[in-house]
């Protein structure tokens, strides 16, 4: 079964990226809704590194590698931004007020943190390393 | 992604078919920001096609809610797929957005 995708930092990659996480998924007994939920997640992340951290440069590139052990999924979305996301910096939006000020985006990683049971963001030099881990049960 | 419209009298209705995430969702913010949406006494979005959505679809229509609440302009999603339904529940979405089972239902609000 392929666990890994390496993918050129294009929007048109993002439904790439999602069919190859769902054909990983199929393996398991998972239902249709926690299929979606998972590559959701995947998709929030890898959309976010393509146009925010690589700015849609198509000479950078993502490598995804899948994983399933002792009942959990695990995800690492790796790149080489010279940007890395900070975690720290995160709040939860207020979702009423995004309606009220007509704001567009923002609510990509609250889904991704409400799915996923960790979310773990790290820099080791060049390379950026999201990790993404969800139980399977 | 593909969108087709038609319209009754003072309803526009839009018809989604595919998966609406960060590529795709541009032509949707094309067509709710299209002036003329806004003579419309309801907008009904048929999301019986959609299969997937994004942040970036979710924004879209967050984004638009308040100019359509301002202009009088209802906006009722229906015959949503469980799976698209969960995405708006995790966000609370649900709550803050119409989502009505049926056309007839939609139709009647």
């Amino acid at each position: 079964m392929k666990n890994a995708i390496r993918v050129s930092c294009t929007r048109r990659n993002l439904k790439v990226v999602r069919d190859f996480v769902s054909e990983f998924l199929e393996h398991y007994k998972l239902s249709e809704l926690h299929i979606n939920q998972i590559v959701l997640a995947v998709d929030e992340v890898v959309a976010n590194l393509i146009i925010h951290g690589n700015s849609e440069d198509e000479s950078r590139f993502l490598d995804v590698r899948l994983s399933m052990k002792n009942q959990e999924f695990g995800i690492e979305i790796e790149d080489e931004s010279p940007t890395s996301y900070s975690p720290a910096s995160y709040r939860e939006p207020d979702l009423q007020e995004f309606v009220r000020i007509g704001k567009k985006g923002g609510v990509g990683m609250m889904l991704v943190n409400r799915i996923m049971d960790r979310v773990e963001f790290t820099t080791q030099g060049l390379h950026n390393i999201c990790r993404l881990h969800k139980k399977i049960v | 992604m593909k969108i087709n419209q038609h319209t009754t009298d003072h309803t526009l209705t839009l018809v989604l078919d595919g998966e609406l995430d960060a590529s795709s969702s541009v032509l949707l913010d094309t067509e709710l920001n299209q002036p003329s949406i806004l003579e419309y006494q309801k907008v009904l979005i048929d999301c019986q096609r959609l299969n997937y959505i994004s942040s970036a679809g979710l924004g879209v229509f967050i984004s638009h809610l308040q100019r359509f609440q301002d202009a009088n302009v209802k906006l009722v999603f229906f015959n949503m797929q469980e799976k698209v339904h969960n995405v708006f529940e995790i966000l609370g979405l649900d709550s803050l957005l119409t989502i009505v089972p049926s056309e007839a239902e939609a139709t009647a609000i």
